[in-house]
């Protein structure tokens, strides 16, 4: 038995360091420096990727200035101020619907909600993407939270403060660690996200600055990727990228087990 | 006084409309997915199209009967959870039991990759490996096909059975164990005896999550599934499942073809709202 067990996990171990390793070999020596600073050329004949960099850029940035305010405000609302059990249960189960429905459903509901009314652009795919991961950041705030003592508050209810001030000056500051967490889970989801841009963004491979990109339709890296191992069989190009989301991913995850550790030293001190 | 009350009323207020954000951008959801969806269902027929054998949207006579996709989709989870399951709750075991802590830290980070990984280099790689192997040990003309599809998708549900599991069986109290262990049994006996009934809830939660994932997994089962509208009568048979036939033709439709597209959402939307309820009761019954 003990020998199964061992083997399941070496598969799994295997599995995930072959992956990583494949991508990486293969990707690496196509990674130039001329398809990391151009775009692509007809002309040319050449391939860069410097616009679906910006969008990812563009797209991670503008989705977090969006999802942070509502899933911190979210979070706020169900730990300090409702009183109403039934509302509570509503919001998590609305909640926890949100965090199950997949990528291509968020694809098409983004398309019908945002793209129909807003044309195809990154703007469309940040929106939707903001309500992908809202339950993601609200969570990770609600957790941390939770970890604010009872007692702080009180304090501050006793010297006088209102409840506002007390969720400004005491809560707020408290849940910085969950905010971050939020932060790198979400990044790594948008990253990784293709399926419900794809029908929100598009997949143009336009230079843009930030506000003409977010206006106009755009390809992120994996919609990229997508496009150019599926529909134009550039393969060299679609493992270069391939290595970078992959060495991403590592990275975000480091980052996320960084901080898990940091915070937790701290709540203990 | 009367200042400081106003703005309290009108924090409250805006942290309570932040609240119901996630509410409303479900119903929102809802609402849209099934207004665009019925229209085509209407006009198809319920019948013909959940158990049409045909589907030719771009025909001169449309045919949009969907039970391609639905068997497809049923038969690729299936498949998915027969070679994903054992090994994800085998390595659970070994993770949350048997393996020492630095063990478990390393392999955790393993699994966090495999979760990170972007699906599209999943269905790159399976492309790339999975499917011109498959072609070559089966000497077919072409590897994509159901079975490339399975064992991605597989490998897809894989971090989430194991995470979850893995916390479950972490979750079981130590007494259990040393009762066992007090009685004779040996460390296996215990987990496979002891440790893994009392965390059955749990387990139980972590394959309906792997359903969830499998089902709702778009971009890379369409990189290797040949994505060709068949009856799925054998493993090798180039198949389209029900995400993928909703993103392989989105781009370029119109009309009842797009309407019929949101038809095949709509049903893929009821399949999720059901895993979501029984993962629901799972948990639920786990914290009981």
């Amino acid at each position: 038995m003990k020998v199964l067990l061992r083997c399941a996990a070496f598969l799994t171990a295997g599995l995930a360091l072959a992956i990583m390793l494949y991508v990486i070999i293969r990707g690496i020596p196509n990674i130039t420096w001329q398809l990391l600073s151009t775009k692509p050329s007809y002309l040319r004949g050449t391939i860069g990727i410097l616009p679906d960099l910006l969008n990812t850029l563009y797209v991670v940035f503008a989705t977090l200035l969006v999802v942070l305010p509502l899933g911190v405000g979210a979070a706020v609302y169900l730990t300090e101020y409702a009183t109403n059990k039934r509302l509570v249960y509503v919001i998590e189960y609305a909640a926890e619907t949100l965090s199950g429905i997949p990528s291509v459903i968020y694809g098409l509901a983004g398309m019908l909600l945002f793209s129909n009314r807003m044309g195809t652009c990154l703007m469309a795919g940040v929106l939707t993407l903001a309500i992908m991961n809202l339950p993601t950041v609200m969570r990770t705030t609600q957790e941390s939270l939770k970890t604010v003592p009872q007692s702080y508050r009180e304090g501050a209810f006793g010297l006088g403060a209102g409840k506002w001030r007390v969720v400004r000056t005491v809560v707020l500051p408290g849940c910085i660690d969950g905010v971050v967490t939020g932060c790198i889970l979400s990044v790594g989801r948008i990253l990784g996200e293709s399926a419900a841009l794809l029908f929100t963004a598009g997949f143009a491979h336009a230079l843009n600055g930030v506000i003409d990109g977010l206006a106009s339709p755009g390809a992120t890296l994996t919609v990229a990727l997508y496009v150019y191992a599926k529909e134009q069989g550039e393969f060299g190009v679609a493992f270069a990228i391939a290595a970078i989301l992959m060495l991403l991913t590592l990275a975000v995850n480091a980052l996320a087990g960084l901080a898990g550790k940091y915070f937790r030293k701290r709540s203990q001190s | 006084m009367k200042k400081s009350r106003m703005t309290e009323r009108i924090v409250a207020g805006v942290f309570l409309l932040m609240g119901l954000v996630t509410v409303g951008c479900v119903l929102l959801i809802t609402a849209y997915l099934v207004a665009s969806g019925i229209p085509a269902i209407r006009q198809i027929g319920l019948v013909d199209f959940l158990f049409g054998k045909e589907w030719a949207s771009t025909a001169a006579e449309p045919k949009y009967g969907i039970l391609p996709f639905l068997l497809t989709s049923i038969y690729g989870t299936c498949g998915a959870l027969v070679l994903g399951v054992p090994v994800g709750f085998l390595t659970a075991v070994y993770l949350s039991k048997m393996a020492s802590p630095r063990v478990k830290r390393t392999m955790q980070s393993a699994v966090g990759l495999l979760a990170g990984i972007p699906s599209v280099v999943y269905g790159l790689v399976g492309m790339l490996v999975l499917v011109p192997a498959i072609r070559k040990t089966f000497g077919i003309p072409d590897g994509s096909g159901l079975l490339a599809a399975i064992v991605v998708l597989a490998v897809m549900i894989l971090p989430s059975v194991i995470k979850m599991s893995v916390t479950a069986l972490d979750a079981v109290p130590k007494e259990y164990e040393d009762a066992s262990l007090a009685l004779g049994a040996t460390p296996a006996e215990t987990w496979f005896r002891v440790s893994v009934p009392a965390a059955k809830s749990g387990i139980a939660a972590s394959v309906v999550l792997g359903v969830g994932r499998a089902i709702g997994e778009a971009m890379a089962v369409m990189m290797v599934a040949g994505n060709v509208p068949n009856m799925p009568h054998s493993l090798f048979d180039s198949v389209r499942f029900l995400t993928t036939a909703v993103s392989s033709e989105m781009s370029y439709s119109s009309g009842l073809q797009q309407q019929a597209l949101f038809s095949i959402a709509l049903v893929l939307f009821l399949f999720i709202l059901l895993i979501n309820a029984t993962l629901n009761f799972f948990l639920k019954r786990g914290n009981d």
